[in-house]
């Protein structure tokens, strides 16, 4: 075993082991945690094969700000975890054995037969100076354009469904209206007042 | 380096819509509220400049485009006009109801333009990733406008369920396009199909993607036994919500049903004609046997959405025969028909409940159409109409297609599905006539004046009438799908 097939094996273990832990663990904040470290050793085998750019990306998106948001919005939420898992073992029994069922019969069909090793043979060696990243963005602009500006509508969709559900316009709140103080003349503020003085 | 510029002619109207989505979005931002009515033209706008454009550019041709990822054929031509329409009259039909209940915000339009710029995708779509993406926008969009009364908890609950269930079915679709994409080592729908017909894939990694791709179908047509959402979705949307997720997006799936099964996999015709079958027999049986049951005509409906999608599946499942596949094209063309004149009947019958509807009243259940008969003779008699064309009385449209679907399944000699069909459809008739019957022989229980504005009850009228008047002449879609899927196949 060579040294990139161990650290396959390695990252894989604990990318298991993390997943797993996702979502067996009892604080939330645990969970997202655990996912964070699934998605280092993820990074991890995508640096084993050579997807630089896919590796740092997701460390940066994923740990960086999506994992961060969510610990943000679990931490805020007051998730009363009793609640939630009221019916878990009244409907476990029979999720489990559906699931089972499933992955039983997923592996006979599959059994690896299909997907090993010899069926997918390797790319072979990129030649010098190839570079992962251009290739993708090469890629994304050219043959994938047509799905890659869909995404970014799916992402405008995004934002104004969350401005739609979210945003409230509430009427107690002390909102200044910063044009109305820019437009703001000397008038409105002050008044001039005659005084007659007094004449004796 | 060998990429040559897309041809972008065929993808106009697309681009259209999405131009004219974001020059919404930037007028909605300086646009006084005064002048709110401005967002509704434009958006009617925009959908009758892209059925222009649509209209336009359809010669009749197919067209691959964008690294083949995009189709232009004389079918997503026609589709897309339909959707259009179907678009365009939900937009009619809903503006009281929201303006009443304080729900016409520009949102509203911009989320319906890109469900629609969705749905454009799925019908335009040669390849799984554009498919996919396409599906994403159109369910991305119907989730959020199933919230948009987010102060009422009924609805929200439904947009949770819908969300959830619906990212379900999306995982399963995904999971089933990776397998085949693992046997045949291509996305592209044209290029899955030549790579099963000259054997390069493996058959059993082939029908186990198959598997999940027929269940994430199946959820997104919601055909039984995938179907849960389906009624609580129906119900718990506001009504306008409803009526659109209940017309467009069924021509859509339609598509999709189309582009996936008979496009990429018609060599394996006989593996998912047999899934199929299934789900379209129960759906049949559930969904008309559950919608006795109901009070709630949302409810109701939705359980006829169930059934009517299951009847439309019978078109799908009798294209071929043991090998024989002279049958394809009358079959196709039966589903689309079925399709289509389900759609047409949708439209009016969530018409009729948003023109009973009024500010603080929903005429969502049975008895609010009691008595409609002293209330407003004509409508009851469109609505007379639109229940007697979904149970497929003669001779409405309603009874035309189902006619087309079924002798579709006898061609193909499964005489027993057809019988099957027929028996579950007769059991069918008595909620439509339940309806009937409570406008026109008990007394009304509300007698408030109809509030509709004068668009509303013309373009209502035209719908019913258009279900009695294309069942003079049914030959005359027949004919149409016959021939755009003859162009396009």
């Amino acid at each position: 075993m060579d040294f990139i097939t161990a650290t396959f094996y390695f990252l894989a273990t604990i990318l298991v082991l993390a997943s797993l832990r996702v979502i067996t663990a009892r604080n939330p904040v645990q969970a997202a945690l655990f996912l964070v470290l699934a998605f280092f050793t993820a990074s991890g085998l995508w640096m084993l094969l050579q997807a630089e750019f896919l590796a740092i990306v997701l460390v940066m998106v994923y740990v960086g700000a999506v994992m961060v948001l969510f610990l943000f919005v679990v931490m805020m939420l007051d998730i009363n975890i009793e609640r939630i898992r009221q019916g878990f073992w009244g409907y476990l029994p029979l999720g489990a054995a559906i699931g089972a069922l499933m992955a039983v019969e997923m592996a006979v069909v599959l059994g690896g037969r299909y997907f090993w090793v010899d069926a997918m043979p390797s790319p072979g060696a990129p030649p010098p100076g190839y570079s992962n990243t251009k290739e993708l963005g090469r890629l994304l602009f050219t043959d994938y354009v047509y799905p890659f500006e869909l995404a970014s509508v799916i992402l405008l969709v995004a934002i104004v469904a969350a401005v739609m559900l979210t945003m409230r316009r509430r009427r107690d709140t002390k909102y200044l209206n910063p044009r109305q103080q820019i437009a703001v003349q000397r008038n409105d503020r002050i008044r001039m007042v005659t005084m007659p003085t007094d004449k004796e | 380096m060998n990429f040559v510029m897309p041809d972008f002619y065929p993808a106009i109207p697309e681009m259209f819509l999405l131009a004219m989505a974001c020059v919404i979005l930037l007028v909605d931002l300086v646009l006084p509220p005064s002048r709110r009515w401005l967002i509704a033209f434009l958006t009617q706008a925009t959908l009758v400049g892209c059925a222009i454009l649509t209209f336009a550019t359809a010669d009749g041709q197919v067209v691959l485009t964008f690294s083949n990822m995009f189709v232009d054929d004389l079918l997503s031509d026609f589709l897309k006009l339909l959707v259009y329409f179907s678009v365009v009259i939900m937009l009619v039909y809903s503006r009281s109801y929201l303006v009443a209940r304080g729900l016409e915000k520009s949102e509203f339009y911009l989320l319906v333009l890109f469900a629609t710029l969705g749905m454009m995708v799925m019908i335009s779509a040669s390849h799984f990733l554009s498919l996919y993406i396409g599906l994403e926008l159109l369910s991305l969009s119907l989730y959020a406008l199933v919230a948009l009364d987010r102060d009422s908890a009924r609805a929200t609950e439904a947009a949770m369920k819908y969300f959830v269930l619906g990212a379900m079915a999306s995982g399963l679709l995904l999971y089933g396009m990776s397998m085949i994409y693992g046997a045949t080592g291509t996305l592209e729908i044209g290029g899955v199909a030549q790579a099963i017909y000259h054997g390069v894939a493996n058959k059993s990694v082939l029908i186990f993607g198959l598997v999940f791709l027929v269940s994430g179908l199946a959820f997104k047509l919601g055909v039984v036994p995938f179907h849960m959402w389906i009624p609580d979705v129906y119900h718990g949307a506001p009504t306008p919500i409803t009526l659109f997720i209940g017309s467009a997006p069924k021509l859509a799936a339609f598509a999709m049903a189309l582009r996936l099964l008979v496009y990429g996999l018609f060599e394996l015709a006989a593996e998912w004609q047999q899934m199929l079958m299934i789900l379209s027999v129960l759906s049949i049986a559930v969904g008309n046997l559950a919608a006795i049951a109901q009070t709630n005509l949302k409810r109701m409906l939705a359980y006829s959405a169930i059934s009517h999608m299951g009847y439309m599946l019978l078109g799908l499942i009798s294209g071929v025969v043991g090998g024989d596949r002279h049958f394809a094209l009358n079959a196709y063309s039966s589903a689309m028909f079925y399709t289509i004149s389900y759609v047409l009947m949708s439209l009016g019958t969530f018409g009729m409940i948003l023109l009973l509807s009024r500010a603080g009243h929903e005429a969502e259940n049975l008895d609010d159409f009691k008595g409609l008969s002293q209330r407003s003779p004509w409508f009851a008699l469109m609505m007379g109409i639109l229940m007697f064309s979904m149970a497929g009385v003669p001779f409405f449209v309603g009874f035309w297609a189902k006619f087309a679907v079924l002798l579709a399944v006898v061609d193909t000699g499964q005489v027993w599905l057809a019988v099957v069909a027929v028996f579950f459809s007769l059991i069918g008739a008595f909620y439509y006539l339940r309806v009937v019957k409570l406008m026109w022989f008990d007394p009304p229980l509300d007698s408030a004046p109809l509030e509709a504005g004068f668009d509303m009850r013309l373009l209502l009228s035209a719908n019913g009438l258009a279900v009695a008047l294309l069942g003079a002449f049914p030959q005359a879609i027949m004919t149409l799908c016959t021939f755009t899927l003859l162009r396009s196949l």
